[in-house]
């Protein structure tokens, strides 16, 4: 009832959940022997850089558009051609829609 | 109950549509007058497509003709083309209208709370159920002329629901957007319906197939049919519609108006593996299929990365997830000639495309019910404000988490299950495409994990301190999809065998479909 | 000539098919492309209409049919239908352009828009 079966290959879900609980287990094994000398709530847990001043949580935290900065900034030329066709007309939509239309009775007509 | 299996198709587009003219009637009792009986009559539907469920799945394909002295009866006495009006229901149908009416039902949940306060909710209601009966009437209909009224019916109820915050200006922009192209795309198909009556004076589906030569008038109604769909249907590159469209519409009609996306393609699929299947080389259509999900899945998930509103890039995730459900079937449709490849991965194929359907309609609904919920409490859409919301919103958190892990195809939830069925049949049609695939899912994790950092993790900000959890009607709507999200993922096994296979049987076997409405005639 | 004369309406209806997606792609003014939009279905429909013609034939409305030909009835149906879809769409359609007139100040296409990229 819980297997996939696709031609050769079987993908059995329970298999995988009880393979994580497994690794689960082991992972609190290794964590409960870590240092008991941690309080929550004191000085322990508080942000330390160094000595200076910590900054504002509007300004500590990274904001949605610079998280992936390195990625658009290599593909800064692919997302400057991506977003001409992007325009937000409403004409050009149905401008692709002749365009597709036009291709694929051509594609139909010529493979026929 | 011998009367609800034998009127079930028909009761399935009639009560609600009765229900949908009394609301406005049933609302001057009330607004929990109107609450109890909007979901009664959606439940009633419910369990009545419960009942048509059980029919077709264990007796077949069912017909029924609207104005004939049995239902049964197809031809009229003494004719050889069928000349009624008349809905066929088969297993593709049928798992089309298992997803509208479980899609429904969570919505209807969902607004019940979402639009309190709201002005003008008796013409909401209405306009779910008329949004309901129109793709209800599209999945279930054998007649090519009805199926444009009720794209019609569809596109019309869905710009109410998308355009229904008329106070807000991009809401109108993204309403209006979706009516020029639905009604450019259903002007098309009524042409193509015109062309194809020319040649053959037969509306129905079954017997225009029957009837089919492939001559030149029926190439450019087959290219009009499939570019109109795909249009409706946010393929790229007629997408741009999509990310306007679903980012305004209220909450709980996001996830309907994607399930009218997903209609037509149902409906571009009757097209070509029925109408058009015995006649056409299907490997021309089939890669055309093919080429428009790959580039949906790559374009959709490369804009996404780099949205900051959250319900846009959500809106570009399910154009890109349409890319895998067109992948799978189109790799079918393109083997679909040949035995031995079809019967080797083909038909896996076919079986993830349209499992994918139904999974991604789940954590898709439970997506934009998160992301509204945050809109709900904080009032922006915008998540470079978004911060630590964590702490005060645990379980729209948790919510969201899941969502995100299942639309990434991260076992044990239901999208692994389909994505591995589409990466390894794909991967022996051509190991290109399960390469991008495998790559467009690795990118839509990257997405969904940035938003996660920023609108969740983080410390907390001053200006969301109050903010507390969404109201437990919500809840309950965004707990019943996570369920579902994590039951269909630990028992894929039981859901391909129950309601997927049968409507891949269905797509596959063309003669049956015909059978089922001509009969014996030669 | 007679075959130019019978073929004619298909000629004009793809025409005015022609026309309206023009209108539809090229212009910037909301109420025009709706008007395009109304071109479009009136071309549809005379498209439906004349396919039904037989030569000599008479109005579908007899139940005792005279000898000869008669028109075909089942795209007048159909075209009745489509008139009557297609009011529906151009009342929303023109609501949604007045509603954004009243949001943005302008019926211009690209100045009008607010959701893009």
């Amino acid at each position: 009832m819980s297997l996939l079966e696709y031609g050769y290959a079987v993908w059995a879900p329970l298999v995988w959940i009880l393979a994580l609980v497994v690794v689960g287990v082991i992972v609190l094994i290794l964590r409960n022997r870590g240092r008991k000398s941690y309080k929550k709530g004191t000085a322990q847990g508080d942000i330390f850089l160094s000595g200076i001043a910590v900054p504002a949580e509007e300004q500590r935290h990274v904001k949605a558009a610079n998280i992936y900065w390195g990625f658009f900034e290599a593909l800064k030329g692919f997302y400057k051609g991506m977003m001409r066709p992007h325009t937000g007309i409403v004409n050009d939509y149905i401008l692709w829609f002749v365009a597709v239309l036009t291709v694929t009775v051509l594609i139909l007509l010529l493979t026929s | 109950m011998d009367f609800l299996t034998t009127h079930a198709p028909a009761l399935i587009v009639a009560l609600p549509l009765l229900a949908a003219f009394a609301i406005p009637l049933v609302s001057r009792a009330g607004h929990s007058a109107r609450s109890i009986f909007s979901l009664a009559v959606l439940g009633a539907t419910a369990s009545l497509v419960a009942i048509l469920a059980v029919d077709v799945y264990s007796t077949g394909i069912r017909v029924y003709t609207f104005g004939a002295t049995l239902p049964e009866m197809a031809l009229p006495a003494g004719y050889t083309v069928p000349v009624r009006i008349m809905f066929q229901v088969d297993g593709m149908s049928m798992f089309m209208g298992i997803v509208i009416t479980t899609v429904a039902l969570a919505a209807m949940l969902y607004s019940l709370q979402f639009l309190k306060g709201q002005s003008g909710q008796p013409r909401f209601y209405s306009l779910m159920m008329l949004l309901y009966v129109g793709m209800m009437g599209l999945a279930f209909t054998g007649d090519m002329f009805n199926m444009f009224v009720f794209l019609e019916l569809a596109s019309i109820a869905g710009t109410g629901l998308a355009a229904y915050r008329t106070g807000m200006a991009d809401a109108v922009e993204g309403g209006f957007k979706y009516i020029v192209i639905s009604a450019v795309s259903a002007l098309m198909v009524l042409f193509a319906i015109g062309l194809l009556y020319s040649q053959y004076n037969v509306l129905s589906i079954a017997a225009l197939a029957h009837y089919m030569e492939y001559s030149m008038l029926d190439m450019m109604a087959l290219g009009l049919l499939a570019g109109a769909f795909v249009m409706k249907l946010a393929g790229v590159p007629l997408h741009m519609w999509a990310p306007d469209t679903y980012t305004v519409a209220p909450a709980g009609t996001t996830p309907m108006i994607l399930a009218a996306s997903y209609t037509s393609m149902y409906a571009l699929y009757r097209v070509t593996f029925t109408l058009y299947g015995g006649h056409i080389d299907t490997a021309a259509i089939g890669w055309i299929v093919i080429i428009v999900g790959v580039l949906s899945m790559f374009i959709g998930v490369m804009m996404a990365v780099h949205q900051t509103d959250i319900k846009r890039m959500m809106a570009y995730h399910a154009i890109s997830q349409g890319g895998y459900m067109l992948l799978g079937v189109g790799v079918g449709l393109a083997v679909l000639a040949d035995p031995v490849a079809l019967a080797s991965y083909g038909r896996d194929a076919i079986n993830g495309g349209v499992f994918h359907i139904i999974n991604h309609v789940f954590y898709k609904a439970l997506l934009f019910m998160t992301a509204e919920a945050i809109f709900f409490r904080i009032g922006t859409r915008d998540t470079n404000k978004m911060g630590g919301l964590a702490r005060n919103m645990k379980w729209t958190t948790l919510f969201y988490g899941i969502g995100a892990l299942a639309i990434s195809g991260i076992p044990p939830f239901n999208g692994f299950a389909s994505k591995l069925l589409i990466y390894q049949t794909v991967l022996n049609f051509s190991p290109v495409l399960s390469a991008i695939a495998m790559f467009v899912s690795l990118v839509t994790l990257a997405s969904f994990a940035k938003v996660f950092y920023a609108a969740f993790t983080g410390p907390e900000m001053p200006a969301y301190r109050e903010v507390r959890e969404v109201p437990r009607s919500m809840l309950i709507g965004m707990g019943i999809l996570a369920a579902c999200v994590v039951f269909f993922g630990l028992f894929p096994g039981l859901i391909v065998d129950t309601i997927v296979a049968p409507a891949t049987e269905a797509l596959i076997n063309q003669t049956g479909y015909i059978d089922a409405v001509m009969g014996a005639v030669p | 000539m007679e075959q130019v004369l019978l073929n004619f309406p298909f000629v004009a209806a793809v025409l005015l098919m022609g026309i309206a997606l023009y209108i539809i792609v090229f212009k910037r003014n909301l109420i025009k492309l709706v008007m395009g939009v109304a071109i479009l279905s009136s071309a549809i429909n005379l498209f439906l209409v004349s396919l039904g013609y037989r030569v000599g034939g008479v109005a579908p409305i007899y139940t005792d049919v005279p000898e000869g030909p008669m028109v075909l009835p089942v795209p007048q149906a159909l075209t009745l239908t489509n008139i009557v879809i297609g009011v529906a769409v151009l009342a929303l359609m023109l609501t949604l352009v007045v509603h954004i007139y009243r949001h943005t100040g302008d019926i211009d296409a690209e100045k009008s828009r607010i959701l893009k990229g």
